[in-house]
């Protein structure tokens, strides 16, 4: 049995990477169809930093977050994930896209937390936090299911393992998407407008989750308009507008001394 | 389960329809008097059948059955070819659907038996299962019947899995499936919650279809009653006959609909609006009603 104390990222036994940059992004370059969505984004996310992603909608914040796990092909540049291309191999020199089982191992290094959750409607909470670790890990069941179990009771849904996801608030179906995510060990997790889905009075209960594994060392990237979150959990605050990175910083100048025109402008509308 | 208090009013219904039955009868023989009115041929076809009528039922419900699976196994790689993300795929697929929905099943029958034998392409020969006979044309009517089944089938397995939030796909990608696992794993079980109500209608079709294999002398019900009214201690008596006929085939269907009803129940898990447990009565479901949606299961904590 999983001792139920331990840390979030623990529960799971860590992951085994052990780069020091996670994610190297350079150049990144994407279309749909004649609309330019990133413009050349480069971005470089260190072993346990968490990065916040902000901007007005539109701006391509959610599309760079998909490209990160090749949920989106990127046009051009390269995205690392612990030192591997993404989706691409290259050949001769040119990028060739990879083959689907070689981007469907990536992606096990990889949690994604979806603004919609996305769990499986027809599997219970249990069942969606064990599909993948059994399925595509292999792992025996029964150790998943101790693992699986550890993790809700870790998020807080000990009373819901065997409930369906209809049966959860939006906050408590968040949750579980996050200990789904978890149970696959990744190395990075990327959040995806995690609470902009929900009521107010469920945010705080899946903020509360985000930070605790923040505090535990997990390497983030949350794309997020929760600026008072962001400002006690960021490392970095990423500001994008029109494809495009516009600034970085600590939260404490990104906050306090923005430097950029349209940074300025974003937080007086936002803050 | 409702069941006991349905069956009753169903066997009610049965007792109407029955009295019915017999009032027009004796009013039709009373009018016509050539027509010699025979009561005890449509009960002896019913309650006393002639072994031949059960080979017939038995036939129909083997042919229906072998049938419907290949159409289900054919729409299956159907729809996923419709799906796929390579063209020629999809090209074969919407090939394949555009031919055996857009030409008449007869024809496709006649093709398919008597075209075939006649060139000499292929030439459909009994199987022998020890002492148990495939005929050439039963086969030859299954291969038809599948066949053609699986194009209609390719659709509406397509819509199950296109009624399926994209989100399902990207949500069990991002965990690492890959395309095949996420559609086994996670697709294709939510999808066959929306195949199954149209799945149903096709299998009552399909029962009733198979009546078609006449043109191939495959004596399943239809055709089996068709001998006895032509000749034999039954003949000339198509009134009775075939009203006997009618109400095999209205049995084989309601079977069906039980069995469709038990099947959706078990599907239902965890999907909203999923009917309480027991499910809509016999009686409603026989009838097309729908219960008002106060029944939804409850939902604890708030959306």
């Amino acid at each position: 049995m999983v001792e139920v104390g331990a840390h979030l990222i623990d529960v799971v036994g860590g992951s085994e990477e052990t780069a020091e940059v996670v994610v190297s992004a350079i150049g990144v370059h994407k279309s749909f169809g004649q609309l330019a969505v990133l413009k050349g984004v480069s971005l470089e996310v260190k072993r346990r930093e968490v990065v916040f992603i902000c901007g007005p909608s539109g701006s391509g914040k959610t599309t760079f977050l998909r490209c990160i796990n090749h949920l989106e092909k990127v046009d051009s540049g390269t995205i690392r994930v612990n030192g591997h291309l993404i989706g691409y191999r290259e050949e001769d020199g040119r990028l060739v896209e990879d083959r689907e089982a070689a981007i469907a191992r990536q992606r096990r290094e990889i949690g994604f937390v979806f603004q919609r959750f996305n769990l499986f409607p027809h599997k219970t909470a249990l069942e969606n936090v064990i599909e993948a670790p059994i399925q595509v890990r292999g792992q025996r069941p029964s150790e998943a299911r101790d693992i699986g179990r550890t993790l809700l009771i870790r998020v807080g849904l000990e009373h819901k393992i065997d409930a369906f996801p209809m049966q959860l608030s939006g906050g408590q179906q968040q949750r579980v998407a996050i200990a789904r995510a978890l149970a696959m060990r990744p190395s990075l997790m990327l959040f995806d407008e995690p609470t902009s889905a929900l009521d107010p009075e469920m945010i705080g209960e899946v903020l509360a989750v985000m930070k605790e594994l923040a505090l535990e060392g997990m390497t983030m990237i949350v794309v997020s308009h929760e600026m008072g979150f962001a400002r006690e959990a960021a490392d970095r605050m990423v500001m994008m507008d029109d494809g495009q990175i516009v600034e970085e910083g600590t939260p404490d100048h990104f906050f306090t001394e923005p430097t950029h025109e349209r940074t300025k402008a974003f937080l007086s509308k936002i803050l | 389960m409702s069941l006991p208090n349905d069956a009753r009013r169903a066997t009610t219904l049965g007792g109407l329809l029955l009295v019915l039955v017999l009032v027009v009868g004796c009013a039709g023989s009373r009018r016509a008097t050539a027509y010699q009115w025979d009561p005890s041929i449509f009960f002896e076809s019913l309650f006393a059948p002639d072994p031949r009528i059960i080979r017939g039922v038995l036939l129909t419900v083997a042919i229906a059955v072998t049938s419907q699976i290949i159409g289900v196994v054919l729409g299956v790689l159907g729809a996923l070819g419709r799906v796929s993300r390579v063209r020629l795929i999809r090209w074969l697929a919407s090939g394949y659907v555009w031919v055996f929905r857009g030409t008449p099943l007869l024809v496709q029958l006649m093709i398919i038996y008597y075209g075939l034998l006649n060139t000499n392409i292929l030439r459909w020969e009994d199987i022998f299962i020890g002492d148990f006979r495939i005929e050439a044309a039963v086969q030859a009517g299954i291969f038809a019947l599948g066949v053609n089944e699986g194009a209609y089938m390719t659709e509406i397995v397509r819509a199950g899995i296109i009624a399926i939030d994209p989100g399902q796909m990207e949500a069990a990608r991002s965990l690492g499936m890959t395309y095949g696992k996420a559609m086994r794993r996670i697709v294709l079980p939510q999808a066959a919650r929306v195949i199954v109500p149209p799945l149903g209608n096709e299998f009552n079709n399909m029962l009733k279809t198979t009546s078609l294999l006449t043109i191939l002398s495959v004596q399943e019900l239809f055709v089996t009653f068709q001998i006895l009214n032509a000749n034999g201690p039954l003949s000339f008596h198509p009134f009775e006959l075939f009203l006997a006929c009618a109400i095999w085939f209205l049995m084989l269907t309601t079977i069906w609909s039980i069995i469709q009803a038990q099947i959706e129940k078990r599907l239902a898990r965890g999907v909203p609006g999923a009917p309480p447990p027991g499910g809509p009565g016999l009686a409603s479901r026989l009838l097309g009603l729908r219960r008002p949606s106060a029944d939804i299961a409850p939902v604890t904590g708030a959306r």
